[in-house]
């Protein structure tokens, strides 16, 4: 029930061995305090579910913790590939893993159908395309009404969901706002939910009354964690740090110098890291 | 006239190939310069939409990603990532989807998925991400990309968005009912599908290019229109606005806070 705890605990406490789980957030608030916090516990043998892996993904299956990644568009956004995550398909290292490939209309849509608590997405999609052939999770149905065959994927449904929120309230009701991706239906898809946040404030009195807000009775833990979602960005917090996906590129395009830089600002590290990082960019 | 390199041929081609009441989905990378300089030339009113949700926006920067705040700020609206998929893509709102690609064949299909095969592959590259739906549910597809032999291949490794198949009406034979790939928007050429065959034929080469040149970097071997053109050259106002556009984003994505 959006319980105040140190990020730690909130990672110790709902993220288990072998569990499905989401850390979703479309380009923007990506939470990755909490997935360092998960790589410093060393929480492995995970699946990891999210539309864009990008470069936390990255981290988590270049450090080992992944067995399955059930995704949509493995690339670094804008800047190219994304290089752990091709060692590891390519080369089997640090460990092979196995993967699960949609659209991204299909994985938008198995969330919501996962907070629908609908077995399967249904849609018009993959007509021409070659995925069904590669994942035999991509099946279709034929429309009762029109015969129209369509497109049909099993729900999304995490054992937890993390995601980064601009704010909370001393209850523990969570505000997104900006680019709001698909979060609210990754949470609401989920058993449990996590959630960093920058701040806390009093309430949401007097605000727009259609906001995307996640009631606290929805939400399990809550951690306060300002700049965790560097070098993604929050929307009136901190622009996106574009030149450290720049860097990325370089960083993750060797396997030492991506041990290193890990070592350094992950494992040595602690989550109050991230509001110095994000500094320069508010 | 100033001189221009090929790819600043390719952008402002691509630019002027939209229209002011279009409603586009704009891929990162080449689509999106060429978006945007149309949105800053001669199409104001194009309504440009990102998957992330942002719908008609109007950056002063290039977004480095499809979710750049940058997007967000210039908005009209943004919407839930789901809703931009379920209503406004698979609902038909879209007049144009701008696609780029690692692999096309002569049929406009395309690959961003696997160099090789695809439980073993050589490269693997980032897949589709909006692609598959994109490519069946927007009225009509253009594509752009720079030529070469590995680009431009006989045959695609993997379909990751599905073109006109194997030509002439596969499309409609699988149900679909948009008109695909429209439009192919080089560094050295414009190629229009045959209205038959659908394959991709050469209508105009941009200003310097031959034939030899158009085949040198193309796995296919090339058909041209019977009444080729030549590609206008980009005034200064495109070029101007294109080359402006690039050194904001330079100078925005290399840390330096725009205002």
């Amino acid at each position: 029930m959006g319980e105040f705890l140190s990020l730690h605990d909130a990672v110790a406490r709902n993220l288990h061995p072998g569990d499905t789980v989401a850390f979703e957030g479309f380009t923007h608030l990506i939470p990755h305090a909490a997935a360092h916090e998960a790589i410093r516990q060393g929480i492995g043998d995970l699946t990891l579910i999210r539309m864009t892996p990008d470069i936390v993904y990255d981290q988590m299956i270049g450090m080992g913790l992944a067995r399955r990644v059930v995704f949509s568009y493995a690339g670094n956004p804008g800047v190219g590939l994304l290089r752990r995550m091709r060692d590891a398909i390519e080369n089997a290292y640090p460990r092979s893993i196995e993967t699960v490939e949609h659209s991204h209309s299909a994985m938008a849509q198995a969330y919501e159908a996962g907070a629908s608590g609908l077995p399967c997405a249904i849609f018009r999609g993959y007509k021409g395309a070659e995925l069904p052939k590669v994942n035999p999770d991509i099946k279709s149905v034929i429309c009762p009404f029109t015969g129209e065959e369509l497109a049909a994927i099993p729900a999304h449904r995490p054992d937890v969901t993390f995601i980064h929120a601009q704010r909370a309230t001393q209850k523990g009701d969570v505000l997104i706002e900006g680019i709001i991706g698909v979060q609210k239906e990754a949470a609401l898809a989920a058993k449990r939910v996590v959630v960093t946040v920058e701040e806390v404030v009093p309430s949401f009195a007097g605000l727009h009354p259609n906001l995307c807000i996640l009631p606290h009775w929805t939400i399990d833990a809550i951690a306060v964690v300002p700049g965790g979602a560097h070098p993604s960005y929050a929307h009136g917090y901190y622009a996106r740090d574009n030149a450290a996906y720049l860097e990325w590129d370089k960083i993750s395009s060797d396997r030492d110098t991506f041990a290193a830089w890990m070592e350094e600002n992950v494992l040595s590290a602690g989550p109050e890291a991230f509001a110095t990082r994000v500094e320069s960019l508010r | 006239m100033t001189d221009f390199t090929p790819t600043e041929m390719m952008t402002i081609a691509a630019a002027r190939a939209l229209g002011n009441d279009d409603v586009c989905f704009v891929g990162i990378g080449a689509p999106s310069a060429a978006c945007n300089v149309a949105r800053l030339t001669h199409a104001p009113d194009i309504t440009l939409i990102y998957e992330s949700g942002t719908i008609g926006t109007a950056p002063d920067v290039l977004p480095l990603s499809i979710g750049d705040g940058e997007l967000c700020e210039t908005a009209l609206c943004t919407v839930a990532v789901p809703e931009m998929f379920r209503y406004w893509l698979m609902g038909g709102r879209i007049s144009i989807g701008f696609l780029g690609a690692a692999q096309l064949d002569r049929f406009g299909n395309i690959n961003t998925t696997v160099i090789g095969d695809y439980a073993h592959p050589k490269v693997r590259l980032p897949g589709g991400g909006g692609a598959p739906e994109i490519a069946t549910s927007c009225g009509e597809i253009f594509i752009t990309l720079k030529q070469a032999q590995r680009s431009m291949v006989d045959k695609i490794d993997f379909f990751t968005s599905f073109g006109h198949g194997d030509g002439g009406d596969h499309r409609q034979r699988l149900g679909i009912t948009t008109k695909g790939p429209t439009l192919l928007i080089t560094d050295l050429a414009i190629w229009r599908p045959h209205p038959q065959t659908k394959e991709f034929t050469v209508t105009s080469l941009h200003r310097g290019v031959t034939r030899q040149m158009v085949q040198d970097n193309c796995g296919w071997p090339v058909r041209y229109a019977d009444d080729l053109d030549e590609t206008p050259a980009p005034t200064d106002l495109e070029l101007g606005t294109l080359r402006d556009l690039h050194a904001r984003t330079d100078a925005a994505h290399r840390g330096a806070r725009h205002a």
